[in-house]
């Protein structure tokens, strides 16, 4: 059986039937055919949030998953994005939480705070 | 009087990106003004990925796109001040501003306007029902989540499927907040395609198409809302009202042009809601220039980008008296087509035209066609189009012919298209 999705990879959001040997259809590029695939296979997402500061001017730090990370496993990402603080100075790609829940994948900042 | 070259208003994408351009462009005599504390403009609140596929090839953040322009302006030593709030633009190009620092008046020679653009509120739509708190703009709701930390409610309704409603959807629910759902008046989405997979259907948050909010109830603080389904003419139809207990009620019913500093000034104002402008992005004023939200509403900021470093481009040239200014021809936007920008292009010989413009209604299988007079410039199949998706169509400059009649842009129907070669 055929599974009908739509691609996330980019903002244009193609219309993509994923047959059962894996074969994709209706993906503009090769990300599409890529994402088709492991969406059946192991759908996974880009968790973003924002944990507290002590930056004097900005209250919390943006950060993300530096890849994505299984879709299941999303809430227990954010749970332990819930539970760190981000101390300053931090900088873009800096590494606030090692192997998030056990992904494998670690949780980045996702702006400078200097001071 | 202070004197500068070139005066930016608004620090945002569209305003960093003409700043560097100019600078490349060889006029480094730049005054750079944000209201806000700093830099960045929306991208600030955007902390959500998918940024950057055209400008750096790669997914980034909001903060990660615009920390990387920060850094192409800081290495330029470009002069920007933050908290300047510019109160006006006069047609002489004297611009005056307040920050914490007292209140100035620059001479320039020539300026950019990137001032961005605002959110509609529930007064924009004659919301029925009660005013209690906790009815907010979905803008306002992520600025207050991302930059200040603060949850605005636990039980949330969405009126409108614009793209900050649906980020602001899967961005509450992964904060714990429970989101009942989202009502769209029209019968399709006004968002993309994907974030209507990756923030709605990933988290089970349904989509009432052809719904709209028909009451709201609460003294003091939000109780609850009503929506009902609407008839092809938009109008509720009675007996299918739905009630919801939250504590929120966010709107995502689209953001319109922050265009008045231009209109004061006594620029024209387009169909887009902003400014008229040329493809160099001049508007009626010479030496004034727009770009990014503020001109027309964009879905992506790679394509603000691109067209801040347009203006700043063409105001340096202008600075430098490069500017051609020769015969123009206005565009025009033809059956099926809600605006085209810019409203005029400049005749000659060298290089290509960008035509931006939205469609007015979902259209499947149809032709694009750019043409003037009975001349057909371009003609281009599209399986699917979407109000939502700004398009944008190149064509080289010299096909223009030297006349008065406009470049129109339209959409014609599969089978109706043969005959237009």
């Amino acid at each position: 059986m055929s599974v009908e999705l739509t691609c996330i990879v980019c903002p244009r959001g193609c219309h993509l039937v994923v047959h059962d040997d894996l074969t994709v259809e209706g993906n503009s590029c090769p990300r599409g055919a890529a994402y088709g695939k492991q969406e059946v296979l192991d759908p996974r997402r880009t968790v973003t949030s924002t944990v507290p500061s002590n930056s004097v001017s900005f209250k919390v730090c943006p950060v993300k998953t530096k890849d994505p990370v299984p879709k299941a496993k999303m809430a227990e990402v954010m749970a332990a994005i819930n539970a760190v603080r981000a101390t300053v100075p931090v900088h873009v790609g800096d590494v606030l939480i090692h192997d998030v829940a056990g992904t494998g994948v670690d949780v980045v900042a996702t702006r400078d705070l200097l001071e | 009087m202070k004197h500068v070259d070139l005066v930016i208003v608004g620090g945002g994408s569209a305003g960093m990106a003409a700043a560097v351009s100019a600078y490349d462009a060889g006029v480094q005599d730049i005054l750079l003004l944000e209201r806000s504390p700093y830099l960045g403009g929306i991208l600030n609140q955007c902390i959500h990925n998918g940024f950057g596929l055209h400008e750096f090839k790669e997914e980034l953040t909001g903060p990660e796109f615009l920390t990387r322009f920060v850094h192409q302006v800081e290495e330029r030593h470009i002069h920007y001040e933050t908290k300047a709030s510019v109160l006006s633009i006069k047609k002489s190009k004297i611009v005056t501003y307040v920050s914490p620092k007292g209140s100035f008046e620059v001479q320039a020679k020539a300026i950019v306007v990137a001032t961005g653009c605002y959110e509609r509120s529930a007064g924009a739509i004659s919301m029925p029902g009660e005013r209690p708190a906790g009815v907010i703009t979905a803008g306002q709701a992520q600025l207050y989540l991302n930059q200040y930390g603060y949850l605005v409610g636990k039980r949330v309704f969405i009126l409108g499927s614009g793209d900050i409603g649906l980020i602001m959807a899967r961005r509450m629910t992964l904060e714990g907040a429970k989101v009942l759902g989202v009502a769209e008046l029209m019968p399709y989405s006004n968002g993309l395609n994907r974030n209507i997979q990756q923030c709605l259907k990933d988290f089970d948050i349904p989509l009432y198409l052809s719904h709209t909010v028909t009451n709201v109830i609460g003294k003091g603080k939000l109780e609850a809302i009503e929506i009902s389904q609407v008839d092809e003419k938009k109008n509720p139809i009675p007996g299918t009202e739905k009630r919801f207990e939250v504590d929120t009620l966010m709107l995502s019913i689209g953001l319109i042009p922050n265009c008045a500093l231009l209109d004061k000034a006594g620029a024209k104002i387009g169909p887009a809601r902003g400014a008229e402008v040329d493809d160099a992005l001049m508007t009626s004023i010479p030496g004034i220039f727009t770009c990014g939200n503020v001109l027309h509403v964009h879905d992506l900021v790679d394509y603000v980008v691109e067209e801040g470093k347009v203006a700043g481009k063409n105001a340096a040239a202008y600075i430098l008296g490069t500017l051609e200014e020769g015969a123009k021809v206005p565009t025009k936007a033809g059956n099926g087509i809600g605006y085209v920008v810019p409203g005029s292009v400049a005749l000659g010989e060298e290089g290509g035209v960008s035509l931006k413009f939205r469609c007015r209604a979902p259209s499947k299988n149809v032709y694009l066609i750019v043409k003037q007079g009975e001349k057909v410039i371009k003609k281009l199949y599209k399986l699917a189009m979407i109000p939502s998706e700004m398009e944008i169509i190149k064509i080289p400059r010299k096909a223009l012919e030297n006349s008065q009649e406009p470049l129109e842009v339209s959409l014609v129907a599969k089978e109706d298209a043969a005959h237009v070669r």
